[in-house]
């Protein structure tokens, strides 16, 4: 029987990937609905803060804060959100492409850019792919929470605050739906005003208290919400894609299966045949 | 003539109210203050308090929130709470008894005694209690 022992073996080797990648498949779906249940019960005041602070980006403040300063670009900033672990399919590719398609547009006008790494694939590929990474979260889990980001987004606040970086960018994947996500490259800092129309007249806050006191707490406030949004955004793209991405390796494995069962047959009848007609071609010279 | 306004309280972890108003009573950080139809943009701080709210058809409904921010344009209210709750959902004893430790705790100082902490316990467990006493009157 030619190669009839290596297929057998093939055939089991690959129905205990198809056990692991069906394992993996079940406990992401089982994982999904929590994570995306955190998704979208952040939502609302993602929304809500990100709108106030369109608002207050379109008034016209004695305070000026330095978050809604437009400053001449010397360097930039990248928040670049991405899981812990693989076998996600192209999630995590999809973001870094689109975050080198962007920085690319800075580093031709000789531009020099900052990384903030958030998830262990972000800081692997940028540490090989050679940019500067200057901060690094990794091991969130499934539940983040806000006090474990806010250390390395406060560096790359530090430093706008202190004038090394004069923009803000986050990078991260976008939760269409379960079967699409859409990587988003998005300005944090300095803030983009809304395009409301009846907020372009001259107008200001009353603030209580003083101006200063309260933005500087509110704008702190948004920055981490967004990023905070941004990972259980990310988290939630990141089961659902392991989820289809292991069912479709589960499903080609059992093509695969399927298939190699049938050269085995051929195979093992083959072997039959040639056997019968030795028999058969002995019997006669006898 | 439009004499309500939409009014949305947010916390950090899910939508709480969403709906028409006629005015808007929350504990601003320079104390209470009233939001009606019309009233000038406005941007305060929250300490932790009651927000009450008197809905379109004259009812009330108390929140609780532990501090946060209120802004206020032309006809929309946002609330953006750190955690807020239904009034309702507050437990009088449970806060009663939480005020009674913080006031303990700043009472008999020890070695290793954080008065801030204790100071925030013992304002928020306060301002739980004027929450729930409001909804009672």
């Amino acid at each position: 029987m030619a190669g009839g022992k290596e297929i057998r073996t093939k055939i089991a080797s690959i129905k205990n990937t198809q056990k692991i990648t069906k394992a993996m498949e079940m406990v992401s779906a089982s994982k999904m609905r929590k994570v995306q249940d955190r998704m979208k019960l952040g939502k609302p005041y993602a929304h809500r803060i990100r709108s106030v602070i369109g608002h207050v980006a379109n008034s016209h403040s004695e305070y000026q804060h330095q978050y809604l300063n437009n400053r001449e670009v010397k360097r930039v900033g990248y928040i670049v959100v991405s899981t812990d672990r693989g076998l996600c399919g192209g999630l995590n590719i999809n973001a870094f492409k689109a975050t080198v398609a962007s920085m690319k547009e800075w580093a031709d006008n000789n531009i020099e850019i900052d990384i903030c790494a958030v998830g262990a694939r972000a800081t692997t590929f940028f540490n090989n792919f050679g940019g500067n990474v200057v901060a690094a979260v990794r091991d969130l889990g499934d539940a983040p929470e806000v006090a474990d980001i806010i250390g390395a987004v406060k560096i790359m606040l530090d430093k706008f605050d202190s004038g090394n970086i004069d923009k803000l960018m986050i990078v991260s994947n976008d939760f269409v739906n379960t079967m699409t996500h859409q990587p988003a490259v998005n300005q944090l800092l300095p803030l983009l005003p809304s395009d409301e129309e009846d907020l372009q007249r001259h107008w200001d806050y009353l603030y209580e208290p003083d101006a200063k006191e309260l933005l500087d707490s509110l704008l702190l406030r948004f920055v981490e919400s967004q990023v905070y949004q941004a990972v259980v955004e990310n988290n939630a793209c990141e089961q659902a894609a392991r989820m289809i991405a292991m069912k479709s390796a589960s499903d080609n494995a059992g093509e695969l299966i399927e298939q190699l069962g049938l050269v085995y047959n051929k195979a093992r009848q083959a072997a039959i045949t040639q056997e019968l007609s030795e028999i058969a071609g002995g019997a006669a010279a006898v | 003539m439009a004499t309500t306004m939409h009014c949305d309280i947010v916390s950090a972890e899910k939508s709480i109210f969403s709906g028409a108003v006629q005015m808007v009573v929350a504990a601003g950080s320079q104390g209470d203050l009233g939001v009606s139809f019309g009233h000038a943009p406005l941007l305060t701080a929250l300490i932790p308090g009651p927000v009450r709210l008197i809905l379109d058809d004259g009812k009330e409904e108390v929140f609780y929130v532990s501090g946060g921010f209120l802004e206020v344009q032309r006809d929309v209210v946002t609330l953006l709470a750190d955690t807020a709750a239904r009034a309702d959902d507050l437990d009088e004893a449970a806060a009663a008894k939480a005020m009674e430790h913080a006031e303990k705790a700043i009472a008999n100082q020890g070695a290793e005694f954080d008065y801030s902490v204790a100071a925030k316990e013992l304002a928020e467990a306060a301002a739980q209690l004027r929450a729930l006493r409001q909804i009672k009157k």
